[in-house]
């Protein structure tokens, strides 16, 4: 029995390192975030 | 809330409110499907009792499997809560922030496509081109109104935009005139269907769109039977050497095959593959949006084979890539690690507040699909501004929790409750859902994940590490 976790960006923690606004408007999931040193 | 689901082999837990995604085998599924509402003992007893033949599933290892369970819990990765309620406006608490406009440079087309949402271009209208100088001053108003946003977003769209060929690329020089004037960085994208590309719209496009949406149904017959020019002739063989030329010199820049599918080719994987093996590998397939009523609309009793075609679809992508002949699928492109912050994901497209369309005339509209539903889904005139503020408040309140039947949704952080045109065309409010699109949506990101699981575990069996077993790639 096995459970492997993917990398995932953590939603919880994006409520303070998320936000700025400067991602392409839009699937809204398969927008890259723009700030690849947040994300 | 968890969502589980297995397919092609795979069995995925997805912790929704912290995106957290975790590949299982099927005794470890069900057990984080019992686990978060029933105790320890039973969610023990019941699976020792549903697998006696397994000899894996041992008292120990169940009892390890529910302390993996315990500390995923802990650590915010499994059986996370809604914190985000008070989060919901960041990205409209200032509804005159404006980031992206999309210019309607052309009210008119060389092709007659029934199934066009724009009414084949005029959007049930007079047919017209924008002006330069409307076009001009809407970037002017973009700037203005733009903020702290840096990054600013125009797309040329109709109608077909190179029948006002001319206005595009003069506008594109008047944001560049801005860019330096202001230090905001411009975006521009164009939607064609083809028709007049030639050499000198191709080395425009390539230095200076950002990206290149090129409309193609697929197959030639399936193309043609809908994409027809004024004298009913098929575009096929008119724009896919066009295409195939335009992406050969596109380089490594960004472009989109678009296509859409109806009921008459439900069997769309075939247009996927004659995508493919014509060169192109950047795709999209969209299901037709339309009257219940016509012929090409999606009815109920399709879905199965909708849901098959996009299964096999994930399946083809992952040989094709084995073999070095990988192509990305837009709606399959999941970046798990960097994708959107909650921030977005609860705010959605933006239509209404920081997304405008643009008519010839001037006039502003939530988005382009509220262009030809007439003056009650006028915003105002880039000459007023916004004048309906009742209307501009709708959309900035109208984040995913405006979506009653979002509420117990697992998918509602990757679509932020959906399209609000489709919602306002199916149920007459932008606050409803489209519901046959959110089965289609859901199935897309079942596959999206999936396929982000066999990626990540193609690159551990050839590190060395551990296969789960029963996968299809």
């Amino acid at each position: 029995m096995k459970i492997k976790t993917l990398n995932t960006r953590d939603l919880a923690a994006s409520l303070k390192n998320g936000g700025c606004g400067e991602c392409q408007t839009s699937g809204v999931a398969n927008q890259p975030c723009e700030n690849k040193e947040q994300a | 809330m968890v969502h589980t689901f297995s397919l092609n082999g795979f069995d995925i837990a997805l912790d929704v409110y912290s995106g957290s995604v975790h590949v299982c085998d099927p005794v470890s599924l069900e057990a984080i499907r019992m686990y978060e509402t029933q105790p320890l003992e039973t969610v023990m007893g019941r699976l020792l009792a549903d697998h006696p033949d397994n000899p894996e599933v041992t008292a120990q290892a169940v009892t390890e499997l529910l302390d993996t369970l315990d500390e995923l819990q802990a650590q915010g990765k499994l059986y996370t809560r809604d914190i985000y309620q008070n989060s919901a406006l960041h990205l409209k608490k200032d509804p005159n922030l404006v980031k992206a406009l999309c210019l309607h440079v052309a009210h008119a087309c060389n092709l007659t496509c029934s199934y066009c949402f724009a009414g084949q271009g005029h959007y049930q209208g007079e047919a017209a081109l924008m002006p330069l100088s409307t076009a001009k001053q809407a970037l002017d108003f973009l700037v203005k109104h733009s903020g702290s946003r840096r990054h600013l977003e125009v797309d040329f769209f109709g109608g077909e935009p190179l029948l006002n060929w001319q206005t595009v690329k003069d506008t594109v020089a008047h944001g560049r005139e801005l860019e330096k004037q202001t230090g905001k960085v411009f975006r521009f994208t164009l939607t064609t269907n083809g028709v007049l590309l030639d050499d000198e719209v191709t080395a425009f496009c390539n230095q200076e769109m950002h990206n290149v949406v090129l409309s193609l149904d697929g197959r030639p017959e399936v193309h043609d039977h809908y994409r027809k020019d004024h004298q009913g002739r098929g575009s096929y063989h008119t724009v896919v050497p066009k295409f195939q030329r335009f992406v050969k010199l596109r380089g490594d820049k960004e472009y989109y095959i678009r296509g859409t599918f109806t009921r008459r080719n439900l069997d769309f994987l075939e247009d996927i593959r004659h995508m493919a093996d014509l060169g192109f590998d950047k795709l999209s397939m969209e299901p037709v949006v339309t009257a219940p009523d016509s012929p090409e609309a999606l009815r109920e009793e399709d879905l199965p084979v909708i849901f098959q075609q996009y299964e096999e679809l994930a399946r083809e992508m992952l040989a094709r890539e084995k073999q070095g002949k990988g192509f990305q699928f837009y709606h399959y492109m999941l970046d798990l690690a960097h994708g959107p912050c909650v921030y977005k994901r609860l705010s959605g497209c933006g239509s209404g507040t920081e997304y405008l369309a643009v008519t010839p005339a001037g006039a502003l509209y939530p988005c382009h699909q509220f262009v030809g539903d007439g003056e009650a889904y006028r915003l105002g005139s880039l000459k007023e501004g916004i004048t309906n503020r009742e209307l501009q408040e709708a959309f900035q309140h109208n984040t995913v929790y405006e979506h009653t039947a979002c509420g117990d949704c697992w998918a509602k952080l990757y679509c932020a409750g959906g399209c609000a045109a489709n919602a306002c065309h199916a149920q007459g409010s932008i606050h409803g859902v489209y519901d046959y699109g959110c089965k289609l949506f859901k199935k897309r990101m079942e596959c999206a994940i999936m396929l982000a699981a066999a990626k990540e575990e193609i690159s551990s069996v050839k590190a060395g590490g551990e296969s789960y077993g029963d996968q299809n790639f």
